[in-house]
């Protein structure tokens, strides 16, 4: 042991009962009650065996395609089912696998890595999964009684339309769906505001894991792409649900409207995806190759500029709608520029690989493979951006193996590779050397007997989503070659799941550092992480800073107890060099579990028309949020906690020092967005039409217009004078008045709007341009009842006593959504106007 | 299966191209293919070195800025200057001698119907289902559409696909260089049978394709023969005229609603092919229609199945001498 460092935060001896008391806060529960922890490295665990559990189920689905496919002619799959097995191949492997896998593995690794207590939305967390794992097992087992979508994962209208698919099939993919939009948002919201505030002090920018840079970068697409899903997925419901025409062409709706929003989504989905994958690599690679990452900064920009390129490409999936070569060739450069950034992180682990010096194992087997088989995706990738090669290998068993190279080889690969690294983390257990050699064996060798004859069938003429193919065609021998190599690729993901087994029913121990690796999460821990929170000086924390895990692991650094005796972590300054304040997060619970079931029940009884049971797990979804709600925000006695010997920080902290506020604008960002793809849509039909507005359809008149507006801005005022003086003292009683002026304002407001447009005869039936002006004031209207909610909440809140210094955030946060709304108001108030105006 | 269409290896492959602009596209992929191989290869190489235990020193930022950023940007840069060039021909608004056709995409068939000269207004009198005739050497502007939902276009030999859909008018240009029979599929998934959504494409010299035209423009040939008399008889009494129409015996197409939901029969003993999914030869008829679910499970069309063989064979008669 080596003598006390006067320069640590903590000196020794720690107090006696500090790690016992620790332990108690942390501690989660047993039994049934595992079902309500919240610690996101425990919610983590589940959400990584939620998403595997997924991708075997997909899987076996990949494996009955083939099985029809791998001879001509062949009859084992009836041609309705094949269509739907085909559609749920797609669609749980991105929505309910290859989103959530990457954000679960996040979830659990990031707390530890950044060196966290937990991040800042726990209960969240825990909502966010158990919504996708009872929303994603719902909507699987729609399979077996046949009423599985079977429109293909992008669920092209009118293909998808009520007129050519009645059933309930298309309704529960739009639904189903939902749930991963759900969770994927949490967990975008959680990752960023974590990663930006909850790191180890010290832990700068320029000295954060390259992992953690590409979730942030991640959680930002995600939280500007899957609006645009969202928008797209509600429009299309509503007018299967009521026939409001947004994408019916006799009416004024357009089919590529819904391709323009789902690809806006979908592309910048596919690096979504993908960006995680690098960030493991990146991540991975220094302790494999046994030296720093090369060209540490070039990668961290290349992740910048692919997520923001990849916004500008959703229209290459368009190449062949006939939008003019012109503007198609503007976003084939954007295409290929994709490739430069992307050649940069190439080259920079090859640079890496050159200095240090590779050790051969399971991790860095699949590090190479992924290497291969990335790169070679990525060539076909360039070759599909070039327009004219794109004309003829479109909708082909080429696109086909290019989409599978990219997602297998560049997401899969680094996933297993991160499973067979990290799993010491997760269990204290190495997997097995000698298996894990079998695995990648299997899978390595069985993916590319699979997927690389599909680049000759394609371009031998094979469209992809065909259930059957004539004799003769010269594709017999390609397909019976990728079945086979679909058995072989699915035989080592069976070995690796016995593997697994086998090691889980070990007791688990404590876990150290067999890679040496250089980063956090490899310093000794238990459920509260580490048992203080280390003060970090270098990039690679674990081979710069010597004896750090035994000063860690002795309480010698930040926070070595839980000072209120609830769960506690640090938020750093915006620079990361010093702790700024205190945060306490919320303990296990019940509501989210609660919560999320009466979410998933609410949206799967809604779609089979079970109004009664369906409303019911809806109030027991609000009821349990409220609940929620109410017990986070509770201000304690204490005001400052001592977290070093020498330091000490406040608790809690609000406005743009608080966790939750930022929480929430990342909401109203999400929020913002739906709105815009919404108005996007409401531009996009009405400069389709030939007259805007089309005949029988009008302006509501100016003067209600006015006033609503005016009503809005009135709501907001109102609100403002019931929070005065919220940081001083507690809010007295007569400040309900105001709260509940805002409220009917707010309402008389959206009235009036409403009323407006239904006297100038608004009918969302007749034209896709009432449709989507219909749309926009539905979307007004759920932020009515959603502020009728806070409001009245609020109104509870102030009246007792609960509205003050010490619990802030409540209000504060209300009134971002409040004026949030007021704004959104006039918008949806005025854009008619102004869109016919710029028309004329 | 002695009724389905024997198909060639390579009907519908990327790389036997038959027409202009099919050949760009050819020329294009294999240039693609040889540049993409050869970056893999070198990548690859670079790789396997990393590896090796006494490998020569390389300075990094050598391999991330040479590597990185700049081989890729000359590299694309040229692949894009070269297939932006190559293909500007390719976009041409419309040809001054061009033939204009028109192709409709339904579940799960495709209409074709001639353009008059002038391009403008379609012809009455030639309307064809899954087959597509045109004259070698001149230039086609096809212009695409759909009756129901998205389909796309493809006929790999002869260019590249252009998708059909509602309330839009696409458009694409073929030429095609040698005589023969060319085979073209559904590309973009269309529901049930987007798998048997096939059609022909036959290139003749103008010569033959003039005369062609001509005889399709005539009304049906009238029944000879009491089995065709019969059969005549039958299709009437079966209900075919509510979804098919044969010239000159049930009205006139595109006049009426008939002509929106299925074929068009003026002609059908001329067709090479049945429904996209058999040859159209003797027994094929009666096979199509006594089990189309049989043969193309989820169409449109019902399996006439309670037809005696009698009857089967009376109407096949008759409709294979619509020649």
């Amino acid at each position: 042991m080596s003598a006390p460092d006067p320069l640590l935060p903590n000196t020794l001896p720690r107090p006696a009962d500090e790690l016992v008391r620790l332990r108690a806060a942390w501690r989660p529960r047993s039994g049934l009650g595992a079902l309500s922890v919240v610690n996101n490295s425990q919610v983590g665990l589940l959400y990584i065996v939620a998403a595997m559990l997924f991708l075997l189920l997909a899987g076996v689905l990949g494996l009955l395609i083939r099985a029809q496919l791998a001879v001509p002619e062949n009859n084992l799959i009836l041609p309705g089912t094949y269509n739907q097995i085909f559609t749920m191949h797609g669609t749980v492997m991105m929505f309910l696998f290859a989103v959530p896998i990457v954000e679960a593995i996040a979830v659990f690794l990031l707390p530890a890595m950044l060196g966290a207590r937990d991040l800042p939305f726990p209960r969240l967390s825990a909502y966010a999964f158990w919504a996708y794992a009872f929303g994603g097992v719902g909507f699987f087992c729609t399979l077996f009684v046949g009423l599985a979508p079977d429109g293909g994962w992008f669920m092209y209208p009118p293909l998808t339309g009520s007129e050519q698919s009645p059933g309930l099939n298309a309704d529960f993919w739009l639904l189903g769906i939902g749930f991963i939009e759900i969770s994927a948002i949490a967990g975008a919201i959680e990752l960023i505001v974590g990663i930006l505030m909850m790191r180890a002090p010290g832990m700068t920018l320029a000295r954060m894991p390259v992992f953690a840079w590409a979730m942030l970068v991640t959680a930002f697409m995600i939280i500007f792409a899957f609006p645009a899903v969202i928008a797209g997925t509600t429009l299309l419901e509503m007018e299967r649900a009521f026939d409001w025409p947004f994408f019916i062409a006799e009416r004024g709706g357009d089919p590529l409207l819904w391709q323009h929003l789902f690809w806006f989504f979908g592309h910048p989905e596919v690096y979504i995806i993908f960006l995680p994958a690098t960030g493991l690599i990146s991540t991975m690679l220094p302790a494999l190759a046994r030296t720093r990452l090369v060209g540490h900064d070039a990668i961290v920009a290349a992740l910048f500029v692919i997520g923001a390129l990849s916004f500008l490409l959703w229209a290459h999936h368009m190449f062949t709608a006939g939008l003019g070569t012109l503007s198609m060739s503007l976003v084939s450069v954007a295409s290929l520029a994709v490739a430069v950034p992307t050649a940069v992180q190439v080259f920079s682990w090859i640079a890496t690989l050159w200095r240090g010096q590779l050790a051969i194992n399971t991790p860095s087997l699949f590090l190479l493979g992924f290497l291969f088989t990335f790169v070679l995706g990525g060539l076909t990738g360039v070759m599909v951006a070039v327009l004219p090669f794109n004309w003829q290998v479109h909708d082909t068993y080429f696109i086909v193996a290019h989409l599978h190279y990219v997602l297998i080889g560049g997401v899969l690969f680094p996933v297993f590779a991160a499973l067979y690294y990290w799993m010491p983390v997760v269990h204290g257990h190495l997997l097995s050397e000698r298996a894990g050699r079998w695995v990648f064996g299997l899978m390595f060798g069985g993916f590319h007997l699979a997927f690389f004859p599909m680049h000759i069938s394609g371009l031998l003429g094979m469209p992809r989503r065909i259930y059957t193919y004539a004799d003769g065609l010269g594709w017999n021998t390609l397909n019976l070659l990728s079945t086979i190599g679909a058995f072989v690729l699915a035989a080592g993901v069976l070995l690796f799941v016995i593997d697994l087994l086998r090691i889980w029913l070990r007791p688990r121990q404590e876990h150290d550092n067999p890679w040496n690796a250089p980063t956090l999460e490899w310093l000794p821990t238990e459920s509260y992480s580490t048992r203080s929170i280390p003060e970090v000086s270098s990039r690679y924390p674990l081979w710069d800073q010597p004896g750090l895990a035994g000063q860690v692991e002795r309480g010698e650094h930040w926070l070595p107890g839980t000072i209120t005796g609830f769960r506690e972590t640090l938020v750093i300054t915006p620079r990361g060099t010093r702790p700024h304040h205190l945060a306490i997060l919320p303990g296990d619970s019940w509501l989210p579990f609660l919560a999320a079931f009466g979410t998933a029940g609410f949206f799967l009884l809604m779609t089979i028309k079970a109004v009664v049971a369906s409303v019911a797990c809806g109030v027991l979804a609000v009821v349990c949020i409220v609940a929620w709600l109410w017990q986070t925000d509770q201000g304690g006695s204490r005001t400052v906690a001592d977290i070093g010997e020498r330091v000490q920080v406040p608790i809690g902290a609000r406005g743009r020092w608080s966790h939750s506020w930022w929480g929430v604008v990342l909401l109203l960002v999400v929020d913002a967005t739906i709105f815009a793809a919404i108005a996007f849509s409401h531009i996009h039909v009405a400069m389709l039409a030939v007259v805007c507005p089309p005949p029988g359809a009008a302006l509501p008149a100016e003067r209600a217009v006015w006033l609503a507006c005016a009503l809005f801005g009135g709501s907001s005022l109102a609100w403002w004078l019931g929070g005065i003086g919220r940081t001083r003292r507690v809010l007295s009683h007569w400040q309900v008045l105001p709260v509940l002026a805002a409220v009917g304002l707010g309402i008389l407001g959206s009235y009036v709007l409403v009323d407006a447009h239904l006297l100038a005869g608004l009918s969302p039936r007749r034209d896709a341009w009432s449709a989507t002006v219909a749309a926009m004031l539905s979307h007004l209207g759920l932020h009515g009842v959603l502020l009728g909610l806070i409001g009245s909440y609020m109104c509870v809140r102030v009246w007792q006593g609960l509205c003050g210094p010490r619990s802030v955030a409540s209000y504060d946060n209300s009134s971002l959504l409040w004026h949030f709304s007021s704004v959104l108001g006039v918008v949806v108030a005025t854009l008619p106007f102004i869109v016919t105006w710029w028309m004329r | 299966m002695s009724n389905r269409p024997s198909f060639e290896v390579g009907a519908l492959s990327v790389l036997r191209p038959a027409g202009d602009e099919a050949a760009v596209l050819n020329e294009l992929s294999w240039v693609l293919m040889i540049v993409c191989l050869t970056v893999f290869i070198g990548v690859m190489v670079l790789l396997g070195l990393s590896l090796r235990r006494n490998r020569p020193k390389l300075p990094a930022s050598w391999l991330v800025i040479g590597g990185g950023i700049v081989f890729p940007v000359v590299v694309l840069t040229g692949l894009l200057l070269y297939g932006t060039a190559r293909t500007v021909g390719l976009d041409r608004a419309r040809p001054p001698d061009a033939l204009m056709i028109s192709v409709t995409g339904h579940m799960w068939w495709w209409e074709v119907r001639y353009q008059q000269a002038d391009g403008k207004q379609a012809r009455k009198d030639v309307v064809l289902a899954n087959e597509l005739r045109i004259p070698v050497g001149r230039p086609v502007l096809l212009k695409l559409e759909s009756a129901d939902v998205i389909h796309s276009f493809w006929v790999p030999a002869l260019g590249g696909k252009m998708d059909t859909v509602p309330g839009r008018s696409n458009r694409l240009l073929i030429t095609a260089r040698a005589p023969g029979v060319y085979r073209g599929v559904c590309a973009e998934y269309c529901g049930i049978q987007h798998t048997r959504m096939g059609m022909v494409v036959v290139v003749q010299t103008p010569q033959e394709f003039q005369d062609w035209l001509a005889r399709q423009a005539r009304p049906a040939a009238p029944a000879s023969g009491d089995a065709a008399l019969r059969g005549r008889g039958l299709f009437m009494s079966e209900g075919c005229a509510a979804c098919h129409t044969i010239r000159g015996v049930t009205g006139t197409s595109g006049t009426t609603a008939a002509s929106q939901r299925g074929p068009d029969l003026t002609h059908i003993g001329s067709r090479l092919e049945l429904g996209g999914v058999l040859r159209n030869h003797r027994g094929a008829m009666s096979h199509w229609i006594a089990s189309v679910q049989g043969v193309k499970p989820g169409a449109r069309m019902p399996s006439f199945w309670h037809l005696e063989q009698n009857q089967l064979d009376d109407l096949s008669t008759y409709l294979e001498q619509l020649r």
